[in-house]
This record gives structure tokens, sequence and C-alpha cells, in this order.
């Protein structure tokens, strides 16, 4: 397998008047090609923040970006994060691109979609009028939207939000690119909808054999089509590996506490929810030690001391699924299963 | 069930909303119907979970059972007696029994207001000193959702998104109400503080004995809370049923299509499930398809469902406004 995409020690900050927000820290993930690499993590975890890294959105001068974003081109390989913005802009759409969460503010009011496609195309491809208007009807065909070439010629606002959804993801396949990153674009939707939509870009990732890096917080998402699945929680990665890792062995307990806090199709008696307790951390003073440490229900198995001391590595007897936790490995799954007990 | 039995029973129930047609000439209004004749018996302290997906009028429905939108036609009544033409003035009693938790914590408290006059809103409107006053009745609710009482001066924007919520639960039940309409209450929440406000909502319902109309587009987070559910389509009812029965025997082709797409947090079920793609988008209440409003994107649609709209009839242990019931 070839990897489309490198992220090591990515660390991501916001100066404030209040101090630092320190909204990524230290994440390294890769993606290949065909494969769907899942972000799960609840609002302000970092898993936005990561993907505007990736795509290189973040204003330099608000923002302190470290580490590195190596995304091959042709023979050359590009780091988003310290290479020149011009080579990155220059990617932008042809390598990588993107669909947003909100389908309603991401599209121009002003300007009819077969334009809006266009211009994706016209900025790689300069004057090359013929092939862009081809490529937007070929394209908002692909992406299932009847008599395209007819509503190439309509505004925004006279598409519905799922059909909206299907124009940004037509949008971001202008250019054929190999990575595309999909920031949460199903939350917006209806869940008829969303069904359409995931089959969609399946379909889509297998036709052009793309890596699609998913950021969501729904885990049905997730489970539904991720291969492997990244949990991050106040800016860190706290777990990582396969979708059967994590859905059937996970190591971290906060990701227990999540998939413990989803309430499940049932039959029968229904049992209470183990929710997690507390709010998630102010990410400009992060707990000391494992930022997870004072909501965790585990830490009493832990060396004493340890979880407020220091923020365990990520590291795991497999080298595919590694987990942040200092209680060992081997005791782990008993830990968990005792305390989420009588399930 | 019968009338009797019922604590909170809607018969009927139209909501309308018009809208201007657009035309030069045409200065016809159009209406849209946005919930369009459901009947509906709820009995004291069961919780009954309305799901649908947007625009199929579940939260019209769930405010127009409170009066919050005056209803087009139909009846409302509330412990055997007619509430739907009562005026403000006799509706005000009944609304210290008659409550509703909204779906964005975000706009639904003042934000000029501090968390205890939020809270002790509720008495002062109604007249009503509970014993050992009202801050210290206040401190007990905020308590009880699991609120700092200490915090009782602060305001809305000191608080997140899960313990607002808590704050609008706690305003909802400052009344000891006897029904409350929670409104997509978890949805904007995320997944580990929804389950900390589906478990408080859960212990308001055994403890209290509080009758709650829980409406949400989460059919995961709407058949863990409810004993039964009632599904929607373009503003009428499509399937009644038991909570376990729902989910295991759908009746109605929208049921088993809606539960098909609902993504579920495992991976095996995940990979093997046929998955029922429904074609095309929701068709606009202004001008509903005729006979079943879901004929149109139904799989299973005849000639019939064209042109007649179905009963509702008992399918097993469920009631299902369809033709050709599975």
């Amino acid at each position: 397998m070839t990897s489309l995409l490198e992220i090591s020690n990515l660390r991501v900050s916001f100066p404030t008047d209040d101090g630092d927000v320190h909204a990524v820290d230290n994440l390294s993930l890769t993606l290949n090609a065909g494969e769907t690499v899942a972000i799960v993590g609840e609002s302000g975890s970092g898993k936005t923040v990561t993907s505007l890294s990736v795509m290189g959105l973040h204003n330099p001068r608000s923002t302190k970006l470290s580490g590195s974003i190596k995304i091959p081109d042709g023979d050359q390989v590009i780091d988003v994060v310290n290479d020149d913005p011009e080579k990155v802009r220059n990617m932008r759409g042809r390598v990588m691109s993107m669909i947003f969460q909100d389908p309603m503010s991401s599209l121009h009011p002003y300007f009819r979609i077969g334009k809006q496609l266009a211009e994706a195309y016209l900025v790689h491809n300069p004057g090359k009028k013929e092939d862009a208007k081809k490529r937007t009807v070929e394209m908002l065909d692909l992406v299932g939207i009847p008599e395209p070439a007819k509503r190439a010629k309509d505004y925004p606002h006279q598409f519905s939000g799922g059909m909206r959804q299907r124009v940004m993801i037509a949008m971001a396949l202008m250019n054929t690119p190999r990575v595309l990153i999909a920031d949460e674009p199903t939350t917006a939707l209806d869940v008829t909808v969303q069904a359409q939509i995931l089959t969609l870009m399946q379909g889509i990732q297998k036709e052009f054999n793309m890596g699609i890096l998913l950021i969501t917080h729904d885990l049905g998402v997730v489970a539904a089509v991720a291969d492997r699945v990244s949990v991050m929680y106040a800016g860190n990665i706290v777990e990582q590996g396969s979708a059967d890792d994590i859905f059937y062995r996970p190591m971290a307990p906060y990701t227990v506490g999540l998939l413990n806090s989803v309430p499940k199709i049932s039959y029968g008696e229904k049992q209470r929810l183990q929710s997690i307790a507390g709010q998630p951390p102010s990410l400009i003073n992060l707990p000391s030690g494992c930022a997870f440490s004072p909501r965790c229900t585990y830490i009493q198995s832990a060396p004493a001391g340890s979880c407020a001391a220091t923020l365990p590595d990520l590291v795991g007897i497999s080298p595919s699924h590694v987990s942040r936790c200092h209680i060992p490995e081997s005791d782990r799954p008993q830990v968990f299963s005792h305390v989420a007990g009588g399930k | 069930m019968s009338t009797e039995a019922a604590l909170f029973s809607i018969q009927n129930l139209t909501k309308h909303f018009p809208v201007k047609k657009s035309g030069v000439f045409n200065n016809q209004k159009a209406l849209v119907k946005a919930v369009d004749g459901i009947s509906l018996d709820i009995a004291e302290g069961e919780t009954v979970g309305i799901v649908g997906e947007s625009g199929c009028g579940k939260t019209t429905a769930g405010r127009s059972f409170l009066k919050l939108v005056e209803p087009t036609s139909g009846k409302i009544i509330y412990k055997g007696e007619d509430i739907t033409h009562l005026k403000p003035g006799k509706m005000r009693p009944l609304r210290a029994e008659l409550q509703i938790i909204f779906q964005d914590p975000y706009s639904a408290l003042n934000p000029r207001q501090t968390i205890g006059n939020i809270i002790s809103a509720p008495f002062e409107i109604q007249g009503i000193t509970p014993d050992g006053g009202v801050k210290k009745e206040v401190q007990r609710l905020m308590e009880r959702v699991g609120l700092n009482p200490e915090h009782f001066n602060r305001y809305p924007h000191e608080f997140s998104g899960g313990q607002r919520q808590r704050i609008g639960i706690a305003r909802a039940i400052a009344l000891k109400p006897k029904f409350v309409v929670a409104d997509e209450p978890v949805s904007a929440l995320d997944v580990s503080i929804q389950a900390q406000v589906i478990n408080l909502l859960e212990d308001l319902k055994r403890e209290d004995g509080i009758t709650i109309v829980f409406i949400a587009h989460d059919l995961s987070v709407v058949q863990h809370i409810s004993d039964r559910v009632v599904v929607m389509y373009l503003g009428k009812i499509m399937e009644v049923s038991d909570s376990n029965n729902l989910y295991s025997a759908p009746h109605h082709p929208y049921t088993k299509a809606l539960l098909s797409a609902v993504p579920q947090a495992d991976p095996h079920i995940e990979r093997t499930r046929e998955r029922i793609i429904l074609s095309g988008d929701l068709p606009s209440p202004i001008n509903p398809p005729s006979g079943c409003v879901f004929s149109t994107r139904c799989w299973k649609a005849q000639d019939i469902c064209h042109s007649k709209a179905p009963e509702m009839v008992q399918v097993g242990q469920s009631q299902v406004a369809c033709h050709f019931p599975e």
C-alpha cells in the first residue's frame, strides 16, 4: 500500500489573551490509498483543526503549527506545514480536497453551481473552459444529480440539503484528488439522506482508489465506513486501531466510555446508559498528566498518582492498535469489563 | 387504549401555515401542511417518542400539543377536558402541569437573567410560593438536575451546553408538571453528555411519574427512552408501535427504510446489513403527494397508493397507515 498522507507530530495552538489554546498535540497519522480513516471525538477535541491543517487552511498569523504533514504529489513530496504556501495552494483541490460539514453555507449563494464547480477545475487547468463544462456535467452525473446539464445552471438555494452535499462532493472531485477530507459530511443531513451520501462516497472511493479522512462524532457512521479509527480527546489521540479493535477491543478508558454512552437499538430489557461524568476540559488549562483523568472511572486501577503526573504514551502490544493509558494493557480488558459489568 | 384512560389525547389535529405563493397575478395563499390530521392517546406515566426526518412536522406537533402554536383544527384533550379553544387566561393554570424542554439550550435561556431567575420564573408567573421559599426550592431543583446550587447567581454563558440543558430541564420540572414535551432535548449535545441528560430524564420519569413526549430524529435515542414510538412523515403518522416491537418488526415501509438507514455503532452489523436507500428527497409539504404521502418514494407503491390515503389499521401490535403493510 502507498501512503497518501503522513502526519507526524502535528501540534496546533492558537494564541489568545487568556493563553494558548492547545487544539492538537503531537498527532501522528497515515492514510493509504483506498482506505477510510476516521477521526472521532467530541466538540473541541481537535478533529476539525486537524483536517484544516491537512488542507493548509490555517491563518499563519493566528495559528502556531509544528510537526509535518507530508503529501506526495507526482515525484515530489510536499510538506503542508513547512513548505511554501504557494506550493500547497497548487495542490489544494487537485491532490487533496475537502467536503465541509454544512452544505448550506459552503456554496456561494450568488453563483450558479456549474460556475462554482468549473472554477475548481479552471484554477488548475487555466483556460480550458470547454473541458471544465464537460467535467462539471460528468461529476454532477456521477454524484447522482438528475439532469446534470440543466441543474448546473441552478443556484444553490434551488437544491435540497442532500443535493447540496452531493454538489459539494462533485466539487471536491473535479480534479480527481487522491486524498479526500470529509469533515462531518452527513451531520447536517437526515438519516435516510445520510445513507444515500455514505453509499455514494463509498462508491466513489472504490472508483478512484481515494484515501478518505473522515472527521465525525457519530460512532454509527464510523462503524459503517471506517477501516481504521483514531479517537481524539482534548487534542490528543487517545486510541488508534482498526475499526474492529476500537469497537470490540477498546483499550483507552475514553473509548470505553464513549461506546457505553451510545444507546444501542436493542430488544427487551433496556440498560441504563453509562455516561461519562463531568465535562471536557478547557483547552487553555488542560489537566496535568492524562487529560481524561478527572473524568476517568478506572483511575484506581492505574499505578497511584501516575495519571495526574504524566501523559501516558501512545503505545500498544500490537503496533497497529495503540492507546494512551497508565493501566497495564494486559489488565485492561478485565478492568473495563468489571466496571461495565452486567452488560 | 380508550380515551378515558388517556391523560392526554389529540384527535385529528392539523396545523397549516399559510405562505404566499409567488407570481404576479396569483395572490392566493398556499398552505404548508406541517401537521395534517394526527390522532394519539397518551396514558399517564407513559413515554411516547416521536421520530421523523426534518420537516415531518414533529416539532410543530409537539408545540401544538401545548398550544404554543394554535392548531388549525382538531381537538386536544387533557384529563378529559377539551383544551383546544381555551383562552390564554384559562390556559395559564394548566401550564403548570404542561411543560416543554426546548432543543437548543443556547437560545432557550435569556442571556441577561441569572440561572436563579430563570428557574424561579415559573413560580413567579404562577404566583406559587413553595415550602421554604423560592430560593431554597430553586437550589433543590438545581441539585436535582445535577447542577451546583451555588451557581445560583451565574449567567447562562458561564455554562456548557449540557449544563444549560439541565437548566432548561430544571425550569420545566419546577412546578411538578404531569406532562412534558421534550423537543430534541439531546440533539445539540455531545455523545457523553447526551447520555447524562438521557439518564436524568429517565430518573425524572421514574421518580416523579412524569408523562413525556420525546421528540427526536435519532432513532436509537428514541428507542432507548420510549415505551411507544410514533413515526411521522410529511405531517402524518405512518406507524405507532411499542418501542421494542417497532424495532424488531417494523410494519410500514417507511419505518423499515428509516431503521435500515440508522448506522449502528457496531462494525459487524454495519458490514452485513442491507440498507434500503430511499430515492429522492422529501416532497414539499405545500403540495404533498396525493393518496399516501410516502407513495412517491415507496418501493411497494401500487396504483391505489397514489390515489387513496390509507387508513390506520391494526397489524400485530402496531397501528400502521399503509395499504400493503409488511
